[in-house]
């Protein structure tokens, strides 16, 4: 059934008619519970959004109009088809929500998390022309997906005979755990080479348990598994095994999903001091090491006056983290204005409620540290906005002669990151831009070399987990057609 | 999971292991180097691969006890399992017919000298290595090295054994002798400090080999980070070798005490737990 067929169908026309539209818009946005801010900025663990309720989910879902032109599904970067698990939701049918999210996402209830639906579908909905709030479409599909788990009846999808094919995923992130889902559902025999000791890319390693909690990856992970994913963890494809390797090996198409896990820094005065370090390794030592926990032989410096350079998501994952670390400050330093941080609107929230000092319209020139080479002040630039550029963003420019100094005792740098190289520099004939980013075709994301196939940040340099999750899905189905009209 | 086929004692604090790893065992180069961990909650350290038998599918490491990490790893026995390994990471070390060549080495930097002195052997080169430590009892390896050196040169600071002196005092006496067309040093940063400056004195081309502090190994953290020639490096994925003269020395100790505080604090603990067991 195609979208208007599905919109036509008997239920959701009496569901339609079971409300008036003004009726819906007069209904007020759903808050999200949360924890208690000042209880939660010294839990490490916890996840601050606590999830809506059966009751909360059913009432925010009669908000939506059900349009009949969807302008959200083209806000969202999948086209999941938004009404329709919107609608399931109103009407009690919680698992065919879920189910119709699947349809189109892999990582629902990861996505229902961290998409920055205020840029994306949420952006596009009906409700903002009336001067209303938007569906809470996040919190929905969260919902769904959180239903879905709980339940305890996930459905493992329906795998298709083995065709004893062997493809091969290289990481284990978004892009390659979706990737490696569709492939299994096609009967393929899916091997994922993963670089570290643990699976979920990013979403282990960056993304905080604040904000997403690993079980709700490794939930994802067993599915895959139980589907016949194979997983193959500290194994670097271009140095334990190279990708000519696989070839010989048999593999007949491989997916390069390796991630953009290379911290950039700036290259100021004092930046090699000791207690300055990039956003990777401060969340690596965090989340991956568990250096929180005095279990764990991995140290981390617990800062007490922290600064984090930059106002991405992973800035704030950072500043958060320091906080829930016991920083008595914590603090973002961000060189433009609050207006133009690419972090998720949610997380700039919480972070201000847990008492976050955002230094905007500030830049670092340089770190000054003790005779034990401890970093101890920064000296900041302070920026003023210039006229819009090309991209029609305001840029800062600097204040001539106007710096501040402040005391601090660890500073985590979060001003982007690069694409992996050890791939790119590993393949011959693989074209890659001047960014380290892959080059391929952007509707089958097959490479210049005809096996070789990629997507996620490796393709789009930092982007987002539900782009990184579509590239995975498309590449998939590209390299199905591939292998079936070679052979 | 990789499997421990033998363990053998080179001294109380020096232990070498053999351990299943087939993939790592083929791919692996002189200078290459693995991150290992020891239990679910277990920190990631570098250790070079000492060697590597295809046959057996095995690797050599040679761990020198020093914290809490290498003496988890220490205290297995043949048949335990290394809960994670990962390699061969890092650049391979650029062998081949350079003439005379002197390796410099001491203290944890020892048994990745191993492979290299092996691989510039092979090449063809006259190998002196110099081997210092404070005192006797503290030289490690000494007969290994033997096999693949054309000279072993030992220093003690206090003179119990060999020649009394430092590890420069060795690599000055063979320059002097005769001519030396690269000096390789692996050992603690001040060592290589000091060996670097004597070295460019005499103006004998240099590598050092930085044991940096590191988090992944795979150059996604920056941890290992060192100034070389004005520019930061990532010792794990551009090294961990590097032309010793252009090496910011100071700062590499620098960073290299970052975590001492915490190191001494987990240390104290661990061994507070191993003695009420
Ligand atoms: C702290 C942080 C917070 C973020 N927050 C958000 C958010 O709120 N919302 C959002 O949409 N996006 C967010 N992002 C961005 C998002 O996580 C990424 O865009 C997404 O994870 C990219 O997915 P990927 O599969 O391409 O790569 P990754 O998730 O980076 O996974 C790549 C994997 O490949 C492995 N690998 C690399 N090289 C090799 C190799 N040679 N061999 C084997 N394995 C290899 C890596 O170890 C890694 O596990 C955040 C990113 C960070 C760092
Ligand atoms: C590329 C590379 C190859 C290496 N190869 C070997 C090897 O083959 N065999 C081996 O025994 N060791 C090797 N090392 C050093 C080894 O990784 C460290 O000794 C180990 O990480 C110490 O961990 P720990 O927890 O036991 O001690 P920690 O508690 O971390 O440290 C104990 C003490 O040692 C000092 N220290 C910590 N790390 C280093 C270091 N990297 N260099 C010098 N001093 C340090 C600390 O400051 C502290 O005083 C290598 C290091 C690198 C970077
Ligand atoms: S645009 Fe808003 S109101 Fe319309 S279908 Fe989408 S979520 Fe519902
Ligand atoms: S150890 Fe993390 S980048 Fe080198």
């Amino acid at each position: 059934m195609n979208i208007s067929e599905e919109r036509a169908q008997a239920w959701r026309a009496d569901l339609r008619s079971s409300m008036k539209a003004k009726e819906r818009t007069e209904i007020p946005r759903v808050h999200m519970p949360e924890l208690d801010a000042e209880y939660r900025s010294h839990s490490r663990l916890e996840e601050v959004n606590l999830g809506l309720s059966a009751e909360q989910a059913m009432l925010e879902a009669k908000r939506c109009l059900d349009c009949a032109n969807p302008t959200c599904m083209e806000g969202c970067p999948v086209g999941i088809d938004i009404p329709r698990f919107v609608k399931n939701i109103e009407r009690g049918e919680f698992l065919e929500a879920a189910k119709a999210l699947k349809e189109t996402s892999a990582l629902p209830a990861v996505c229902g998390r961290v998409c920055p639906q205020e840029k994306q579908c949420e952006e596009r909905c009906m409700h903002l022309k009336m001067k209303k709030e938007s569906v809470a479409i996040g919190h929905l599909e969260r919902f769904a997906a959180d239903y879905e788990r709980e339940s305890g009846s996930i459905s493992v999808p329906t795998v298709a005979p083995a065709n004893n094919i062997k493809i091969a995923a290289v990481g284990s992130g978004p892009a390659g755990l979706a990737f490696a889902g569709d492939m299994a559902k096609l009967g393929y025999e899916v091997v994922v080479f993963e670089a570290l000791h643990e699976i979920g890319g990013v979403l282990k390693y960056g993304i905080p348990e604040f904000r997403l909690p690993n079980d709700i990856v490794d939930v994802e992970i067993q599915n895959l598994q139980s589907m016949g994913v194979h997983f193959v963890t500290n194994c670097v494809v271009g140095k334990t095994i190279s990708i000519k390797d696989l070839e010989d090996d048999g593999f007949k198409g491989i997916f390069v999903a390796s991630g953009a896990g290379l911290p950039r820094f700036m290259n100021i005065k004092g930046e090699n001091l000791v207690g300055v370090m990039s956003s990777n390794e401060y969340l690596t030592r965090v989340n991956l090491m568990d250096a929180a926990n005095p279990e764990s032989d991995t140290p981390v410096f617990k800062g007490k006056k922290v600064a984090i350079i930059g106002g991405g998501n992973t800035a704030m994952d950072s500043v958060r983290t320091a906080r829930r670390l016991g920083a008595e400050r914590a603090l973002i330093v961000y060189r433009r204005s609050e207006v133009e941080m690419p972090a998720r609107l949610e997380e700039v929230k919480h972070a201000k409620e847990e008492g976050i000092e955002f230094w905007t319209l500030h830049n670092p020139i340089e770190y000054i540290g003790n005779e034990q080479g401890r970093v101890t002040h920064m000296l900041l630039q302070v920026m003023e906005l210039g006229e819009p550029d090309a991209s029609g963003r305001r840029s800062p420019i600097e204040i001539p002669g106007k710096t501040e100094l402040i005391e601090i005792d660890e500073v985590v740098v979060s001003v982007g990151v690069s694409p992996n190289p050890l791939i790119p520099q590993s393949v011959e004939g693989l074209e890659v831009t001047k960014w380290g980013t892959v080059v391929v075709n952007n509707d089958t994301m097959q490479s210049a070399v005809p096996i070789i196939f990629a997507g996620g940040d490796i393709v789009r340099g930092g982007a987002t987990v539900i782009l990184a999750m579509g590239d995975g899905r498309r590449a998939a189905k590209a390299m199905d057609e591939w292998i079936n009209k070679k052979s | 999971m990789n499997k421990i086929v033998s363990k053998e004692y080179f001294s109380a604090n020096v232990i070498k292991f053999e351990v299943e790893a087939p993939l790592i065992a083929k791919a692996r180069k002189a200078g290459h180097f693995v991150m290992v961990k020891v239990g679910l909650k277990g920190e990631r350290i570098p250790l070079t691969i000492a060697d590597a038998d295809l046959q057996k599918g095995t690797i050599t490491l040679v761990v020198q006890k020093m914290g809490v990490s290498s003496s988890k790893l220490c205290a297995l026995e043949a048949g335990d399992f290394i809960t994670d390994m990962v390699g061969p990471l890092g650049k391979a070390t650029h062998i081949e017919n350079f003439g005379t060549v002197v390796c410099a080495c001491g203290g944890v930097g020892t048994a990745p000298m191993m492979p290299i002195v092996a691989a510039l052997k092979k090449a063809g080169n006259r190998v002196i290595t110099v081997i210092a430590a404070r005192t006797k009892d503290l030289i490690i390896l000494e007969e290994q090295m033997r096999i693949n050196s054309d000279e072993v040169i030992v220093m003690t600071d206090d003179g119990s054994y060999g020649n009394k002196g430092l590890v420069t005092n060795g690599v000055e006496s063979v320059i002097n002798r005769e001519k030396v067309d690269l000096c390789v040093t692996i050992g603690p940063a001040i060592m290589m400090k000091f060996v670097s400056q004597l070295t460019k004195k005499y103006e004998v081309p240099t590598l050092a080999s930085l044991n940096t502090i590191m988090v992944d190994g795979t150059g996604m953290c920056g941890a290992c980070r060192v100034s070389v020639g004005g520019k930061t490096k990532f010792v794990c994925v551009d090294g961990p070798e590097f032309d010793a003269h252009l090496v910011d020395f100071d700062e590499m100790l620098m960073r290299l005490g970052g975590y001492r505080d915490i190191e001494r604090e987990e240390n104290e603990l661990y061994k507070e737990a191993l003695s009420s067991k």
